[in-house]
């Protein structure tokens, strides 16, 4: 899709003006994070594992090379074949190239956020292939022709009446009047619509949570088991992956394992964890005939070794999004492409350009908490200021930002010259807000007294009255 | 592809500020892969005795909505999988892996049951499969494809009944992946194309968050635990 995370600011007050997206974000507010708090207090051991995936994952990133090269060969070895892809197109093609090897005309799809960073459905439908998304949340949101707002649960800024109206527009075979009104209902028909789609699809295409470089296997984490249709039924099973979802070994993914469910739904272990490792043996009676890894690079080597590795720890369990005070007010749609969020805030400028998406860094109050929840423990905060900081120094930030940035930068660099402004400006504020104590609007601070008034101070700094105490405690 | 290939690792490198790796680190890598060594584990499952361990198992695949049986030897597994059907108002008709590990189950002693061996076809509503191992920590099902074993049984049918002999529940993934090693020995076709790990019956929670079960995947999961069961077949 075509980033629109240009229009950040406009993007969020209309999620934030739009009362439907309320509602649902509202159910998202407490939900993911509640069960995750759960999920955690029962495991003593969660801290101790967060600190060994950090260790697992820049072990890998430290190596990347020698374990694709591993990867590729063991999946050679069991008769499956990789695809490297440079760019999003690469991506495409290949996916394309081995679809219409077979001649085929449809295409099921396991939820793949790879499949979306590149774009997949368009590029197959533009080819004649239709892709049938299976996971329920992008079923839905491929109806409604819209992108995930999230990297787990892609129609999270949906209500159920939403979701009734698409499949009343879109299953029109079914009686009209069928009763639609709760979730259940509507997982029931999305279940007998999509059984025949399974059945029938011609390609399987799946994301994958891991790779496994001593095996050659990729691993999915799905709850509806949509993921393993998708890669059991069809003669041809495609697994798309960034380079950085290689583990060394069976053990590290278990440790890893360990983390993802409990921080993205505050499960124990998801109803599925499935690893696939070539195509089908001789002597198996079901099962894929061919298996295809696409290895997507798109700018992720660019990050090796600088401010940003850390970025590529990431599992994509989406507990920074859940926990995001931003996410959860302006909701997924806002970021404006494939990964919302604070990981989406650090990752989509060095994937799509900080040009274009230079707000996303700044659409962050720094309190913490993604970092806090992190299984892998990425310093979300300190890389959202690394953009912050790439974008001054490239001369992205407004003009306006600019010089009063460098002004208080000049001002906040002389202690004596900060401290008399500072006096000056709490004893002037407080002369002119004595009357009511606070300011409706006020110069230079009108994105803060548009929506809310600001306090009056009461005519010392902080510094003053920090210095008055120390000399009455006699020091 | 292979420009595509070799520009991606070169590209790693030169971020990474070196060259290929050196002999003696590809070494040292090498011998990690097969060392195989365990990350921590946690000691819910692994400090227990077995008994324990089963006791955990089934409380933790109970947790997920798998209902759980306990029976006292194989020959009795027909007449719990007969039971059930019953209970749950489904037919008595059943698709079971062609695995010699479920011949001895007592299924003569229910003559109504009408029994397939295979791979589950659209329209089946039960099946019935081994399983490599049980593991107590999640209360997690572990099934490897094969001949014997096909996955679609895992998947397509409503209803999935699974077996597990009481000295297959084990504590963690781990020994989960052990098995599977020995299993397959050094010869990569003997290494199965798909290892489930299954907890619990299928489920959503993409609309509203409200979890929903029975997704794409079985409605219901049914565990019959045979209790002093000796190994026979291989699962």
């Amino acid at each position: 899709m075509e980033p629109t995370s240009h229009t950040f600011t406009a993007n969020a007050a209309a999620g934030l003006a739009d009362p439907t997206l309320q509602r649902a974000l509202g159910l998202a507010r407490t939900g993911f994070p509640l069960k995750r708090a759960q999920a955690v207090a029962r495991l003593p051991e969660f801290e101790a594992l967060r600190d060994e995936g950090r260790a697992i994952k820049d072990h890998v990133l430290a190596h990347l090379d020698f374990y694709l090269e591993l990867f590729e060969k063991n999946v050679t070895a069991h008769g499956g074949q990789v695809h490297w892809a440079r760019d999003a197109a690469e991506a495409r093609a290949a996916v394309l190239g081995i679809c219409r090897s077979v001649g085929a005309k449809t295409v099921t799809k396991g939820k793949s956020m790879i499949a979306e960073e590149v774009a997949l459905n368009e590029h197959l439908e533009a080819n004649g292939i239709t892709p049938v998304e299976t996971d329920l949340g992008e079923y839905i949101i491929q109806l409604r022709h819209e992108p995930p707002s999230h990297i787990i649960a892609p129609a999270i800024h949906l209500m159920k009446e939403q979701v009734a109206d698409s499949f009343r527009a879109a299953h029109t075979d079914l009686p009209a009047e069928r009763p639609l009104a709760d979730p259940q209902a509507l997982c029931e028909e999305a279940r007998a619509v999509l059984r025949p789609r399974f059945l029938d699809a011609d390609v399987g295409i799946t994301g994958a949570n891991f790779l496994i470089a001593e095996t050659g296997s990729s691993i999915i984490v799905t709850n509806e088991g949509n993921g393993d249709l998708t890669q059991t039924l069809p003669r041809i099973h495609i697994a798309m992956a960034s380079i950085e979802k290689v583990v060394p070994t069976l053990e590290d993914a278990a440790t890893l394992l360990r983390l993802l469910a409990r921080s993205a739904t505050g499960q124990e272990f998801s109803s599925y964890t499935t690893m696939s490792t070539g195509p089908r043996r001789p002597g198996d009676v079901d099962g894929p005939e061919q298996y295809h890894v696409v290895l997507l690079d798109n700018g992720r080597s660019k990050l090796l070794g600088g401010e940003f590795q850390d970025m590529l720890r990431c599992l994509k369990c989406a507990a920074c999004l859940n926990h995001c005070p931003v996410y959860v007010a302006v909701g997924g749609h806002a970021y404006g492409w494939v990964y919302p969020g604070p990981m989406g805030s650090v990752l989509t400028p060095a994937l799509v350009g900080l040009a274009e998406a230079g707000d996303l860094p700044n659409a962050s109050t720094f309190c913490g908490r993604c970092e806090s929840v992190c299984p892998v423990k990425i310093p979300l905060p300190k890389m959202l200021r690394h953009w912050r900081e790439r974008q001054f120094a490239e001369k992205l930030t407004p003009q306006t930002v600019r010089t009063g940035l460098s002004l208080w930068g000049f001002v906040a660099r002389r202690p004596r010259l900060y401290h008399a402004a500072a006096a000056i400006g709490a004893r002037l504020l407080a002369w002119a807000g004595r009357g009511r104590g606070r300011f409706r609007s006020l110069p230079l601070a009108g994105g803060w007294t548009r929506v809310r008034d600001m306090p009056a101070p009461q005519g010392r700094t902080f510094h003053q009255l920090w210095a008055e105490r120390q000399r009455q405690a006699g020091r | 592809m292979s420009a595509a290939r070799d520009d991606i690792l070169g590209r790693i490198r030169g971020s990474l500020g070196r060259g290929a790796v050196p002999a003696e680190t590809a070494v040292s890598l090498a011998a990690r892969v097969a060392a195989h060594r365990r990350n921590l584990v946690p000691a819910r499952a692994a400090a227990l005795a077995a008994t324990a361990r089963i006791d955990l198992f089934v409380t933790m695949a109970e947790e997920v909505q798998t209902t759980v049986a306990r029976v006292a030897a194989s020959a009795a597994v027909a007449e719990e999988v007969a039971r059930y059907l019953a209970a749950e108002n489904l037919p008595a008709e059943l698709v079971m892996a062609p695995d010699p590990g479920l011949d001895a189950m007592g299924w003569e002693t229910r003559p109504m049951l009408r029994i397939r061996r295979g791979k589950a076809e659209p329209g089946d509503m039960v099946s019935v499969t081994p399983c490599l191992a049980a593991i107590a920590e999640t209360g997690t099902l572990m099934l490897v494809s094969g001949g014997d074993t096909p996955t679609t049984l895992n998947f397509l049918p409503d209803t999935h009944v699974v077996v597990v002999r009481a000295d297959q529940v084990v504590a963690g993934y781990e020994d989960g992946w052990d098995l599977v090693r020995a299993r397959a020995g050094a010869d990569p076709a003997a290494w199965p194309r798909t290892v489930n790990f299954i907890t619990g019956p299928s489920r959503t929670g993409d609309i509203e968050q409200r979890i929903q079960v029975g997704a794409h995947g079985p409605r219901r999961l049914h565990v019959v635990v045979v209790d002093g069961a000796a190994a026979g077949g291989d699962g």
